[in-house]
């Protein structure tokens, strides 16, 4: 049986799994009840600075967006970070890490972008013998319209500044949270890097409104007829978390940086697919704020499973094992060639693959009166929209060519791996030769 | 089936003979209510999910009114149910009672590419009864007579065919008067069919509904040839429209197939339907319906629902040559209906009343169904005959077809200014959905006549 332990940035945690910095890791009950479920770790909810402590609405936190029978894809929130005094939080993570000492403790933080700030806390942090801290800029509301969250880290130099404050204000292993709503998520996660960071983790929020009541014309969620964006989080955020943990996994210049992967982990292949993309770890947080913490028996067993299947025995077999396959677009073979093919047996007629070659895309699919649909291989481009949009899984699949075959649609055999920097349209390639 | 609370019966399920009140009065309620009750808006939300918005859908070409179904759908899961209520409409003004009655599983559902995918079809019939009786629970008509033209059209027959034909004639701006021999409009809606498929009176409320669009005229009780001809109307009228359905019942042809005990299924169904306290209404213990239609499940099964406690449906073919829909029949049995085919009533045995009736087995054979020589009896209080109903009163200056009214694919009969449909035309399964076309596409006829050059 494959073994799950975890070794993050020299954390251990029974399982890859951590509760990301979130309301389920807001204090000691929530947090002791998912020990007892058996998440691996906790990233306990962001910390500020001592004194009055912030407010948070008294009206929605969040929004979401639905599938027909209410399964929640996508959530929002504007929630601030912890409201609960300093000194109560910091007794509860010093408690919990005592009682749970094989677990994660990992604390998020955020306090105005200022040495003395940052080193005060820390010193406080400390003394709770939590394994690491996080950097919370990430938060992309409230805070943010403060000089605290996305608003550092929307911009690199003050990642690097506050980073190298904490690594020298502190012993304490550091993880930087990057934001995603900045253009390119590599050159936050280089600062990080470059102010000494042991990892980072991503991605936060997204800038988000739900939704808009069509009655009152408020956004949604709505506070006494107003609304402000919220951070998008859950199922529908996963594609574009995938994609930034391995813009960073794969850039030389962040190479070798641990990644802590979130953004919609919801089952164990969710979470296979974040590790394959580099990650070290994932964290969640939508998937247990509306399944609750027992879907961690799942996450658990289910990546084991996999892990047995594919003959993998520790996690760090699966880090980083697509990262090799991630390229640029110049780099794609432009001779590969493949075809649509519809399963006859499969397929139940229902047309939509050929409404939607038909009006959208290359009119490669035909329609018999007797409502026989079959693909075109003189037009076809394999453009793969008939697959996406097949009610019946695998009825549609995508066959590539083989070498030397004529593709019907070209006139021309399929050739060797040619890109295209090597292409004759382009002014800039370079000889094959 | 009965349960055996509240208070004391009068009779119960074992007495013998044809009695009332075999049940306690609440079962009566219960057992008579909506067969299938209406979605709650999630439910339509999730059935509406499952349609995949099929190109050219299958579905639409199925429907004998060419419901824009896929259209619909997508409108309820828009989040706009009246919206979808009123596609059902444009094409089907009676969408409401055919999404109670139609049989679905060979109409739309059975062309359904997830009924051919997992047996398990769009519920397109229940979606479509969402979304109608949403539009109509608002009462507010969504369509607009055009300007009065002037012409006046007489429609015979309140049922189906003759409401489609006039709520369209309507809507062009002509003035209809629908003349009906019953005392209530609605046809077979009203006296026709199971309570449980119209329950809470919606055969009434949705005619009163539909009247909503002006410029038509009831005239209840007034009968064809009874209390005027076909020419009287034509001298009041720019156009005359018939849709009277088939008032006569075939016999079976027997000694005693009058006695006491004996009667169509139909007067059954219709006394059902207008009886105001269904625990006054007689059943027998041992029931017998000869026939293997809709009308011999909708007897059989409600005699069951008034407390019969053996009901038995006989059918001289087999099951695949009966009108009955596969999901109605799966229905019967539910109710512990008995159902025996390939037998044919060859006596009536009664003695003063009805004692039994004795069947034949019966086999195809060179002269069309022939006797196997084994018989066997059933006993019967009680004898309901739905083999299956006639034209009758028909006017005898029309041309028939076989055995009913000649009409071209317009509803044009061989009468110039008479159009037909319904029941009384065609030669198909005499389907409610069928005669709103036809009566609907009477009326377009009609209209273009009308108003077209020269007239």
């Amino acid at each position: 049986m494959a073994n799950l332990t975890s070794n993050f940035i020299g954390i251990k945690s029974p399982n890859p799994y951590w509760l990301a910095s979130a309301p389920p890791t807001d204090k000691a009950y929530n947090v002791e009840r998912a020990f007892k479920a058996g998440w691996g770790g906790v990233v306990w909810k962001t910390l500020g600075a001592e004194g009055p402590p912030v407010v948070n609405v008294n009206g929605p936190r969040y929004g979401a967006i639905w599938g027909a029978d209410r399964r929640l894809l996508g959530l929002n929130n504007i929630e601030l970070i912890t409201d609960r005094p300093l000194e109560v939080n910091l007794r509860e993570i010093k408690q919990v890490k005592r009682d749970w000492p094989d677990r994660a403790m990992v604390v998020s933080l955020m306090v105005p972008c200022d040495e003395e700030s940052w080193k005060a806390i820390l010193a406080r942090v400390e003394e709770t013998e939590a394994d690491g801290v996080e950097l919370n800029f990430g938060c992309p509301h409230g805070m943010s319209e403060r000089g605290m969250g996305s608003a550092v880290g929307q911009v690199p130099e003050y990642i690097e500044m506050v980073t190298r404050w904490v690594k020298q204000h502190s012993r304490m292993p550091c993880i930087v949270k990057l934001t995603p709503n900045i253009a390119d998520i590599r050159k936050p996660a280089e600062a990080a890097m470059r102010g000494g960071a042991d990892a980072v983790s991503l991605i936060n929020t997204i800038n988000s409104i739900t939704s808009v009541n069509l009655d009152t014309f408020s956004p949604e969620p709505m506070i006494d007829g107003k609304g402000a964006h919220g951070g998008y989080c859950g199922p529908a955020v996963k594609p574009i978390a995938l994609n930034m943990v391995s813009e960073i996994a794969r850039s030389p210049d962040t190479q070798g940086l641990p990644i802590s992967g979130i953004g919609g982990v919801t089952t164990w292949r969710d979470a296979a697919e974040f590790l394959t993309l580099g990650a070290g770890n994932v964290q969640v947080c939508t998937a247990a704020m509306t399944y609750g913490f027992g879907i961690i028996k799942e996450l658990t067993a289910g990546l084991s499973q996999y892990m047995d299947e594919k003959g993998f025995s520790s996690i760090d077999q699966l880090v980083g094992r697509a990262v090799p396959n991630v390229t640029d677009w110049q780099y794609l073979n432009l001779n590969y060639v493949a075809k649509a093919k519809i399963n006859q047996d499969l397929c139940i007629s229902c047309g939509r693959c050929f409404a939607a070659c038909e009006d959208t895309s290359h009119q490669a699919i035909s329609m018999s009166p007797d409502r026989k649909f079959e693909v075109i291989d003189e037009e076809c481009v394999a453009c793969n929209l008939c697959v996406n949009v097949c009610p019946v899984q695998d009825c549609i699949t995508m066959e590539a060519m083989p070498k030397g075959a004529v593709d019907p649609r070209t006139g021309e055999p399929v050739r060797d791996y040619a890109n295209w920097t090597m292409h004759p349209n382009n002014p800039m390639a370079k000889a094959a030769e | 089936m009965p349960a055996t609370k509240g208070e004391p019966m009068s009779n119960s399920l074992t007495t013998p003979g044809i009695v009332a009140g075999r049940l306690h009065p609440e079962d009566y309620t219960r057992h008579f209510d909506d067969l299938y009750p209406d979605y709650a808006a999630h439910e339509a939300m999730v059935a509406a999910d499952r349609c995949y918005f099929c190109h050219d859908a299958p579905c639409i070409t199925a429907c004998p009114t060419d419901i824009d179904i896929p259209l619909f759908i997508r409108q309820i899961q828009a989040g706009q149910p009246d919206a979808a209520g009123k596609t059902i409409f444009d094409q089907n003004i009676l969408g409401g009672m055919c999404a109670r009655v139609c049989p679905t599983e060979t109409l739309c559902e059975g062309a359904c590419v997830r009924e051919a995918a997992e047996g398990k079809p769009v519920e397109i019939g229940r979606l479509q009864r969402y979304a109608t009786d949403t539009l109509i629970a608002r009462n507010a008509h969504p369509y607009t007579r055009a300007a009065p033209t002037g012409k006046r059209v007489a429609v015979v027959g309140a049922g189906p065919a003759g409401l489609a034909c006039a709520h369209r004639l309507a809507l062009h701006g002509h003035d209809v008067t629908v003349f009906d021999a019953r005392t209530k409009p609605g046809g077979l809606n009203e006296y026709g069919i199971a309570a449980y498929k119209a329950a809470h009176g919606f055969a009434q409320a949705e005619v009163d509904w539909l009247l909503q669009i002006g410029g038509v005229t009831l005239r209840q009780g007034w009968a064809l040839g009874r209390d005027g001809s076909l020419a009287d109307l034509q001298a009041d009228h720019d156009a005359v429209f018939l849709g009277i359905g088939l008032a006569g019942v075939n016999a079976l042809g027997l000694a005693d197939d009058t006695a006491p005990g004996a009667r169509d299924a139909v007067e059954f169904i219709a006394e059902l339907r207008q009886a105001p306290d269904l625990s006054t209404l007689p059943i027998g213990r041992h029931v017998v319906v000869i026939g293997g239609g809709m009308t011999a499940v909708d007897a059989a099964v409600q005699s069951r629902l008034l407390g019969a406690e053996h009901v038995t449906m006989v059918y001289r073919r087999g099951r695949d040559a009966m009108g009955a829909s596969d999901h109605e029949l799966s229905h019967a049995a539910n109710e512990g209906v008995k159902i025996i085919t390939h037998a044919m009533p060859v006596a009536i045995h009664a003695n003063g009343s009805l004692r039994e009736v004795e069947f034949a087995y019966t086999h195809p054979g060179e002269t069309g169904l022939e006797p196997t020589g084994e018989t066997f009896r059933l006993q019967a209080d009680q004898l309901f005959k739905a083999i299956g109903q006639t034209l009758d009163g028909a006017p005898d200056a029309l041309t028939l077809a076989g055995r009913k009214l000649a009409a071209d694919a317009e509803g044009r009969t061989s009468l110039p200014g008479i159009w037909a449909g319904g029941d009384c035309t065609g030669d198909g399964e005499d389907l409610t959905v069928t005669a709103v076309a036809q009566g609907r596409d009477a009326a377009e006829s009609i209209h273009a006549a009308l108003m077209g050059a020269g007239a």
